[in-house]
């Protein structure tokens, strides 16, 4: 039989949610109605001249093909980040999770990319990968015979950032999972064993269907992620370039509003960009969140 | 923007702190800069000489991060109305800050509201040029100005038989240079900062071709950007030419082409005049000299004279006559030979009075440290033109960016020369349109 809890006071149940009700309100309402007013005017850098426009600023956006080609630009970027941060972090968490002699040291040195800000994350691989003095660039040039230059070539600088986006991210994942793993029952494990299935199909068949509610949190997470969190990354490293070939939306809407100084733009590409992601989120949620088993 | 609205906040807090301590007798001025490092000491010690030498004004000097961030940290307190007295924009920002009336204080009204001795006719014509208005007054002090020269590495010139004391002149020249120090075993010829700066903007001026209408946007709001012209697609698309066997090689925006030039990989470098200090520091291996820019010699009128970069300070107005009078005084010194000439030479900077220009030269740096002065020589080489007057855009902060990267798909063999200058000038546009309308 299911206890009911009841309240007898009314209020009781808001006021415990205030606090959070209080923190969306304040970091997420607001700024997102903020951005949607700033969205349809017209305003000058100091704020001395602002003008109703309606929809212009969107308009001007879908007549800019550098804005289409934007979109595609992102869309790349996001599934390789996601899918390359969570590919690894999946791997390494597997192994680390077999690991029996300084188990804590390799978990400690997985997780410690993460206290890397993204700016400094980007400019790490930036040097590595520097043209003219950066080892991995040397590397790829004298055993590899691949001529890296992300300063000219904008596949390899899409690369570039994707490698430092993911690399940032993969140490969330990594912690995550293993979590994850450590929560599964060895008994289950250890049955198939003795039943005779290979340590690749155990993984397969036990492991990774019991991980699945893990891998959706992060899947959600990581596509939030590379959509949002990697302006630090691109602009510490190749500023939506060579030719616009890194200019993520994310970091169009840093670039103009902040460094551009056109608010209303930026505000009218923030808002595009809140409709992608929620009906993203949405979609996750609607069809891939079905084959999760919980 | 809340972010920098806390900043500004933060900021304003921490002055009042430190002002509680002083003696109240003295007038107070904030100075936004961006000088970071050893610019930001040398900085600081102007606000301090200035503060030694009299005791009625307390110039505070503010470190705000690089350009853009104080320029838009800047607005973002103005926005707030916890703004400073001074700040230092760079030279793209200035159409900005000149379409922003109401926000800023022009620098003539300044001196002439507080009584200061203040001729426009001892700074040099080619810095002020950039800041006057089209009745010639001018808007902004002047503080640390650049342009672009050619660095060249010495040591590779006489490995390559070429005469150590003679860079080229002019492009088929610096093909042809090029091309014997590749056949020494340097990897490529040239490379270049700032190209937008370099090869576009100074590259107009130097050739007498307008950079847009309207005297480069000196005559309002309404230019177009002309970037496109015969002479514009010629060079890029040589450059481009020049790509593809390395006696051009890209390294990427603003400074980060400097590692080429150091390392010597590449044996000529086209950067600001500010940038020697740098060279001196890395060019361990090799001797390096200095030479001007060169230029199509079939271009009728060149070379004409090179446009700076760098920046100005501006006053942003909603604070008492008393602090403007604070502020007057020590844009008089700032303007001062022995501070002017003293920057200059630690600095690398132009000398933005003709008295500082002078004191240098009679004090024999330019003699002790050759190089030095082809700077000042490139900017003043003719009287400037329309066209080398410097440049007025708003939006031109995202200019920059669209010229940037469609140089880049020119690099890259993306576009040709023409259809990528063709593209630039219509997006630019755009923005200057866009700016016109939020501005008109």
């Amino acid at each position: 039989m299911i206890k009911r809890v009841t309240f007898r006071h009314k209020w009781l149940p808001y006021a415990l949610l205030a606090p959070q009700l209080l923190i969306t309100l304040v970091f997420f309402i607001w700024p997102a109605s903020q951005a949607l007013y700033q969205s349809v005017l017209r305003q000058d850098a100091f704020g001395l001249r602002t003008e109703f426009i309606g929809f212009e600023n969107f308009a001007d956006l879908f007549a800019d093909p550098t804005y289409l080609s934007s979109f595609h630009i992102t869309l790349v970027f996001c599934l390789a980040v996601a899918s390359i941060s969570l590919g690894f972090a999946l791997m390494l968490a597997v192994m680390a999770d077999r690991v029996i002699k300084g188990a804590t040291t390799y978990k400690t040195l997985l997780i410690w990319p993460y206290a890397v800000a993204p700016a400094i994350a980007g400019v790490l691989w930036y040097f590595m990968f520097n043209p003219s003095i950066g080892i991995n660039a040397w590397i790829l040039r004298t055993v590899f015979g691949y001529d890296w230059n992300h300063t000219l070539d904008g596949g390899d600088a899409l690369l570039l950032v994707i490698i430092a986006a993911a690399w940032k991210q993969v140490s969330y994942n990594f912690l995550f999972f293993l979590a994850g793993l450590q929560a599964i029952p060895r008994s289950l494990i250890e049955a198939a064993a003795i039943d005779g299935a290979s340590p690749l199909k155990r993984f397969w068949t036990i492991v990774f269907p019991l991980l699945s509610p893990t891998t959706f949190f992060l899947l959600v997470v990581n596509v939030v992620y590379a959509f949002f969190d990697t302006f630090g990354t691109i602009h510490a490293t190749t500023n939506g370039g060579p030719a616009g070939a890194t200019n993520t939306l994310v970091y169009k809407v840093f670039n103009d509003g902040f460094i551009g100084l056109d608010l209303g733009g930026s505000a009218a590409q923030s808002v595009i960009l809140m409709i992608i992601v929620v009906s993203l989120t949405v979609v996750q949620f609607r069809y891939i969140e079905r084959r999760v088993e919980y | 923007m809340t972010l920098h609205r806390k900043f500004a906040a933060l900021a304003a807090g921490a002055i009042a702190l430190t002002a509680a301590g002083q003696a109240f007798a003295q007038t107070e001025v904030q100075w936004w800069h961006a000088m970071g490092g050893e610019l930001g000491q040398k900085t600081e010690a102007i606000a301090a000489g200035f503060n030694a030498s009299q005791s009625d004004y307390k110039v505070v000097p503010i470190y705000k991060g690089n350009y853009t961030e104080t320029m838009t940290g800047a607005i973002a307190a103005f926005r707030a109305k916890k703004h400073p007295h001074i700040v230092q924009v760079f030279e793209v920002g200035t159409g900005t800050m000149m379409a922003a009336e109401g926000a800023v204080y022009p620098v003539y009204k300044l001196m002439q509201d507080a009584g200061a001795k203040f001729d426009p006719k001892d700074y040099l014509p080619a810095v002020t040029g950039y800041y006057t208005d089209t009745a010639g007054n001018m808007l902004s002090m002047p503080f640390n100005s650049s342009t672009p020269v050619l660095y060249y590495n010495k040591t590779a010139f006489a490995k390559a038989g070429l005469d150590p004391n003679t860079p080229p002149k002019t492009w088929p020249e610096v093909g042809e240079f090029s091309k014997k120090l590749q056949a020494a075993g340097i990897a490529c010829g040239f490379t270049t900062g700032w190209q937008s700066w370099v090869q576009l903007e100074n590259f107009s001026a130097w050739h007498n071709l307008p950079i847009g209408t309207m005297e480069n946007g000196f005559g309002g709001l309404g230019t177009e950007l002309t970037l496109n012209s015969d002479a514009h697609v010629r060079h890029i698309a040589q450059l481009a030419e020049w790509q593809k066997t390395k006696i051009f090689d890209y390294g990427g925006r603003r400074s980060d082409s400097a590692p080429k030039f150091y390392n010597q990989e590449c044996a000529m470098y086209m950067n600001s005049s500010a940038a020697q200090a740098g060279v001196q520091a890395n060019a361990k291996d090799f001797e390096f000299g200095v030479g001007m820019l060169p230029y199509w010699p079939d271009v009728a009128g060149a070379p004409q004279n090179s446009i700076i970069g760098g920046a100005t300070l501006w006053v942003l107005s909603g604070h008492k006559p008393a602090e403007y009078k604070g502020v007057a005084a020590f844009f008089n010194y700032l303007a001062s030979a022995e501070v002017q000439a003293k920057w200059h030479q630690e600095t690398g900077y132009l000398p933005i009075t003709l008295a500082a220009y002078e004191l240098t030269k009679t004090q024999g740096f330019y003699d002790k440290n050759p190089g030095t002065d082809v700077s000042i020589k490139q900017m003043t080489l003719k009287e400037p033109t329309p066209n080398s007057k410097g440049l007025r855009f708003g939006n031109f902060v995202q200019i920059r960016d669209i010229l940037n990267e469609e140089l880049e798909a020119v690099w890259s063999g993306q576009k040709t020369a023409k259809q990528a200058l063709d593209t630039a000038v219509e997006r630019s546009n755009a923005l200057l349109r866009r700016f016109e309308k939020d501005n008109g």
